[in-house]
């Protein structure tokens, strides 16, 4: 490896992908496929959510990844922390959506060490809108790759949440959001749940709620699965940034609500 | 077509030498020193907004004195070389020393084959992990590479300054002591530096996976007032 200098007029300037595209054209990611992706088993993710509470945004992805009606993979990781204010969770083709993530946590910082200033929580949801376009050919042949993106926004001083479209549009969700083949459940059951003003505690139990409910009724969301002791990644953004939620929190909460749902009785 | 004269090569590299040197010491001067809890970086620049001190990775930082705009290119592209290196491979994989190779390679190249050498000196300072110990890479103008593991100088006067500063060193001390000393040695007996004349970064070993870390003037002025002045600040 070189040290990539460039001249004047053809610098890349503070985009990671631009400078890829010069110097790794080959890790670029730049859709060259041509064989169709129809038959091919492929890796998916499923259900995330997103909604905003008080002190910003709560995060959660189910654990499962399926290929055709076979679970992949049990402990699958679909929340990321984008950056130090916000935080991406993907559905669709595990691989390349992992990739994509990764394209981005990289060009966010990149674009800050560069300029030496972070981006706007808009440009950030911008640039993760121009990805999912660049992945559009790869999208249209099967795999597609929908992310779901919230942050804290520090100039506005409140939790924001973009869903995306195969055609990297980016649309901003004014409470809360769900994606993925479980999200019309998860996103019922978040509206009925969400109010505004709502606390951490309160939104977190909400979101574990979602991905039970959508679990309870798409095969390829995955429930938590107490064998093992897996549960569904949950996290939130606020002004002190990105944070996890502690597997036992999330345990613990997913406790308390499969005891509520016990005593209820068995009819739903 | 008119013969160029000749000049021995000695005298061409003699002359070059000078201009950097001269174009160098005109700038102000940087002190680099470990700490018990990573590496101070101190900088004698009045700028609040162009920085001679930036992050280039996970543990590594940049600091250069001399040229603001040459020195500035260098950073960008150690950037864009580390942040491809780490998509490409993993995020372990990006160290500092490949890529003070990399810098003290190209300064020699352009050193000899260019009509101007760059007016630069540069840092890579580089935190260890796993039991490996702290890294100052020094880069000259012409290439040349030094790796310290206690403290670096760079800029003009390096001299004097090392000296003032060498005599304040202890190892295994802590933030404020090491502030102290810095701003003293890069003051000097009949100047006194404040928080507003400084541009002070870590890389901490308690900050993270991003290790770099600015201090800004109020955290400054704080840790310079602490316990009265610093051995380094003799007036």
């Amino acid at each position: 490896m070189a040290l990539p200098l460039f001249p004047p007029g053809e610098d890349p300037g503070p985009s990671f992908v631009a400078l890829l595209r010069r110097t790794e054209p080959s890790l670029s990611g730049v859709a060259t496929v041509e064989a169709g992706a129809a038959g091919v088993p492929v890796r998916h993710g499923t259900t995330v959510v997103a909604l905003r509470f008080e002190d910003g945004i709560v995060m959660a992805g189910d654990r499962r990844a399926t290929e055709g009606n076979v679970i992949a993979h049990r402990a699958m990781e679909k929340v990321f922390a984008a950056d130090r204010h916000s935080a991406v969770a993907i559905a669709g083709a595990a691989g390349p959506a992992i990739e994509m993530v990764k394209l981005f946590q990289t060009q966010l910082e990149h674009y800050e060490k560069v300029e030496g200033v972070v981006l706007s929580l808009e440009g950030k949801a911008n640039q993760l809108g121009q990805m999912v376009r660049e992945h559009l050919p790869m999208a249209m042949q099967g795999l597609v790759v929908v992310p779901l993106y919230a942050g804290y926004d520090v100039a506005a001083e409140q939790g924001r949440i973009f869903t995306y479209d195969v055609t990297g549009g980016h649309y901003e969700e004014a409470d809360h959001a769900a994606t993925g083949s479980g999200g019309r459940d998860a996103r019922t059951a978040i509206k009925l749940g969400w109010r505004p003003g709502l606390g951490r505690d309160e939104s977190i139990d909400l979101a574990v709620t979602a991905l039970y409910e959508a679990a309870d009724e798409d095969s390829a969301t995955g429930g938590p699965d107490l064998v093992r002791g897996i549960y569904p990644l949950v996290a939130t953004v606020t002004a002190e940034g990105f944070a996890k939620v502690e597997e036992d929190e999330v345990a613990r909460r997913f406790g308390a609500i499969v005891e509520r749902r016990r005593e209820r009785g068995r009819s739903s | 077509m008119t013969m160029p004269f000749y000049v021995a090569p000695e005298q061409v590299m003699k002359d070059r030498a000078e201009y950097a040197q001269k174009g160098i010491a005109r700038g102000r001067s940087l002190v680099a020193s470990v700490y018990d809890d990573g590496i101070l970086i101190v900088a004698e620049n009045p700028s609040r907004s162009l920085h001679k001190v930036s992050e280039i990775y996970d543990r590594i930082a940049f600091a250069g004195v001399g040229k603001y705009n040459e020195f500035d290119q260098l950073r960008v592209a150690g950037v864009r070389h580390a942040d491809t290196k780490g998509y490409a491979y993993s995020r372990q994989d990006v160290d500092a020393r490949s890529l003070a190779n990399l810098y003290a390679q190209f300064l020699g190249q352009v050193f000899t084959h260019e009509m101007k050498p760059l007016e630069v000196e540069i840092l890579v300072a580089e935190l260890g992990a796993d039991g490996r110990p702290d890294q100052l890479y020094h880069i000259a103008y012409e290439g040349t590479i030094t790796d310290e593991d206690r403290f670096a100088v760079l800029g003009g006067e390096t001299d004097v300054i090392s000296e003032r500063f060498a005599t304040a060193y202890q190892d295994g001390w802590g933030l404020d002591a090491a502030l102290k000393a810095a701003v003293g040695a890069l003051a000097g007996p009949d100047r006194t530096l404040g928080p507003e004349d400084l541009e002070v970064a870590v890389l901490s070993r308690t900050n993270g996976r991003r290790a770099f870390r600015r201090l800004g003037h109020e955290e400054l002025a704080t840790r310079l007032a602490a316990g009265g002045r610093g051995r380094g600040a003799r007036s």
